[in-house]
């Protein structure tokens, strides 16, 4: 059943999750740590097939229109964060304060911010911290916490004994906590922040790269290619880590959405990249000042993250569901 | 017994591993704890004595076990900066986190139960739509900015309770729930669309086992099987993660603390980090990895309430 933490249909958990030691669920921790209410719902609506064609207007076999709108809004962040330097826009950094808070106009269609700058210019190249950030922090995390998850699940014994049990030690803690309190002490430029942030996910991926791998390394293909006489470095090669990736990256992709809220939250505590640089998250920490008489300057960052995140989730959601082995009901 | 020896041991080991990680963290960073808290132009003997004082010149390991065995005893050391006993400040700031948070579960569960189990009983229905959806959506609304927006509309604009502030429960019990109540929301809103998902999902699939095939043709009400025959066993799932979901909400409380500005444990830690208060950062890190902790070690023990089969040890998955 896949709302069941991750390992207990492979691994030898029974339905409780033990705490901060056992195999169970702590994944789901991780994750919903480091933004309320991420992933442990994130499982799909509900079990089998019967729910698979309930979430949302989707033809058979097909992905369906919200997947593609949710495709589409990434694209354009996506175009936004490369290109942003040579779009049309306004120059994001320096103040005009004749135009200070102004509402949606033909000069700003965004509004402006409380320092009269430009809000869709702001929010363009804003763009390109969070997809930075993002994207290098789930590379670091899923390159190396898929490498150590899929190779101790493969071999199992006491490397993953020894592996497991020091990932449950780092996954016993919140992950905003632990992310403050580094952050707090090394600095805070987007390097380091990107990069912490993908250590810190380190041990989620690897989580999931080792019950996945668990799950593929029982399947009969695996089996036949050992019958086979194929050697461990080819199964692993050949066999295992192409259905592993698979996984790997839609959780990936539900895992930017989680890198993009706390970079979000570090900005509103003030340890995010520094201004005036602008990011969705430190756009939304400022409006905090002008709520009453602007609200546009919170709604618009919000909402741009809002679709972004919800985009991620969904799309991440969706190829998870078409690659899960444990969905196919193995 | 047993059975919580065996779910006690790893927990002490992650407490301790936390605690001298946090330590190794602190001691790593630039800068001299003892210069700082004597002062910038204070005497070479000043910084020396209060070196001497806080310990700082033993070396780590000895330092942490000396932190362990005060720690044990319910000392945590004092603040570098207002001097005042780390165990206090917290003790103080605890019960503002523990209400929010509190208040917070029970909201999301008040609403995650009727809308979870309508949801999976009229599976595929309209209602059923609407829930999943809009429970899809609040996924992707962090804390912070589920917050700002009810700043924005219940504070700003209709002025039904403060943007910021906190009353005190034994000050003015209405005032103190006026002030409590937008940031338990704010951490509800997550958490709810969590469960209510949870608990669906599971509730689907025991709606198609035999025994409520057989309570429906016994002639029991919808309302009566589902809320005493379907609800329990499709709780499991949802007690684990509202135990796991205790960091998320400690998290979550960091930033709503800050944003409604409550001083509760979240908001003391920040501002210690801020400060470099290191012993209070020490202190608060293993009390919220001690809280988690506990939290969850009491949720496993919850199941064998909850599901006389479940015996560890040859429990099937």
């Amino acid at each position: 059943m896949d709302t069941r933490p991750l390992d207990s249909s492979v691994g030898s958990g029974g339905l409780a999750g033990p705490p901060g030691g056992g195999p169970a669920s702590l994944f789901d921790e991780a994750m919903a740590a480091a933004v309320p209410g991420s992933v442990p719902g994130l499982s799909p609506a509900g079990a089998g097939p019967r729910a698979r064609r309930r979430l949302g207007w989707r033809g058979p076999g097909g992905l369906g229109i919200a997947f593609w709108l949710a495709v589409g809004w990434l694209a354009v962040v996506a175009f936004c964060a490369l290109f942003a330097k040579y779009l049309p826009l306004q120059d994001p950094i320096p103040p005009d304060v004749s135009s200070r808070l102004d509402g949606p106009s033909a000069d700003h269609w965004l509004g402006a911010d409380g320092l009269g700058r430009d809000q869709l210019s702001r929010l363009a190249h804003a763009a390109s911290v969070s997809l930075t950030v993002s994207l290098s922090a789930v590379a670091i995390g899923g390159i190396v916490g898929g490498a150590l998850g899929t190779a101790v699940g493969y071999v199992r014994g006491r490397a993953e004994t020894v592996v497991m049990a020091a990932i449950d030690v780092l996954l016993a803690f919140p992950a905003l906590v632990l992310l403050l309190v580094v952050l707090a002490y090394v600095g805070r430029s987007l390097t380091v922040i990107s990069v912490l942030i993908g250590f810190l996910s380190i041990p989620v991926y690897t989580r999931v790269a080792r019950a996945n791998t668990l799950a593929v390394a029982q399947r009969e293909f695996v089996q036949a290619a050992v019958v086979l006489g194929a050697t461990r470095r080819r199964i692993l090669w050949r066999e295992i880590i192409p259905n592993v990736v698979l996984s790997l990256a839609a959780f990936g992709l539900v895992a930017m959405g989680v890198v993009i809220v706390l970079e979000g939250s570090l900005a509103v505590l003030g340890l995010s990249v520094e201004p005036p640089d602008p990011t969705w998250g430190g756009m939304i920490a400022e409006s905090r000042r002008h709520m009453s008489d602007a609200p546009h300057t919170a709604l618009v960052p919000a909402g741009a993250m809002f679709l972004t995140v919800l985009s991620l989730n969904f799309v991440g959601d969706s190829l998870r569901r078409r690659v899960d082995t444990r969905d196919a009901g193995l | 017994m047993r059975l919580v020896l065996r779910r006690a041991l790893p927990a002490i080991a992650t407490l301790v591993a936390v605690a001298f990680l946090t330590m190794m963290l602190t001691s790593l960073l630039p800068g001299d704890p003892a210069q700082t808290i004597a002062g910038p132009e204070a005497d070479p003997e000043d910084v020396a004595a209060v070196r001497e004082d806080l310990r700082l010149d033993e070396p780590l390991p000895t330092r942490f076990v000396g932190w362990v065995g005060d720690a044990v005893t319910g000392d945590l050391g004092r603040s570098y900066r207002t001097n005042q006993p780390v165990a206090e400040a917290i003790t103080e700031r605890m019960p503002v986190t523990i209400q929010i948070g509190a208040m917070a579960i029970g909201i999301a569960l008040l609403v995650a139960i009727p809308l979870g189990t309508l949801s999976a009983y009229k599976a595929g229905g309209l209602a059923d739509r609407a829930v999943t959806g809009v429970s899809f959506g609040l996924l992707a609304v962090p804390s912070f900015m589920m917050a700002i927006l009810l700043i924005l509309v219940f504070a700003e604009t209709l002025g039904w309770a403060p943007a910021t502030g906190w009353t005190r429960l034994t000050a003015d019990p209405v005032e103190n729930f006026r002030s409590a109540i937008l940031p338990a929301l704010a951490l509800a809103v997550g958490e709810l669309a969590v469960y209510t998902r949870l608990l669906r999902a599971d509730m689907v699939t025991t709606l198609q086992q035999d025994s409520i095939t057989m309570a429906r043709a016994k002639g029991l009400s919808p309302a009566r099987i589902l809320f005493r025959h379907a609800l329990r066993p499709s709780s499991f799932s949802l007690l684990t993660v509202v135990g796991l979901q205790i960091g998320a909400i400690l998290s979550g409380a960091v930033l709503v603390e800050t944003l409604f500005a409550v001083p509760g444990l979240g908001r003391l830690l920040v501002d210690s980090i801020l400060q470099r208060d290191l012993v209070m950062v020490q202190g608060i890190a293993v009390v919220i990895a001690a809280s988690f902790v506990v939290v969850n070690v009491v949720v496993d023990l919850l199941y064998t309430l909850l599901d006389p089969r479940i015996r560890h040890g040859h429990a099937t998955a």
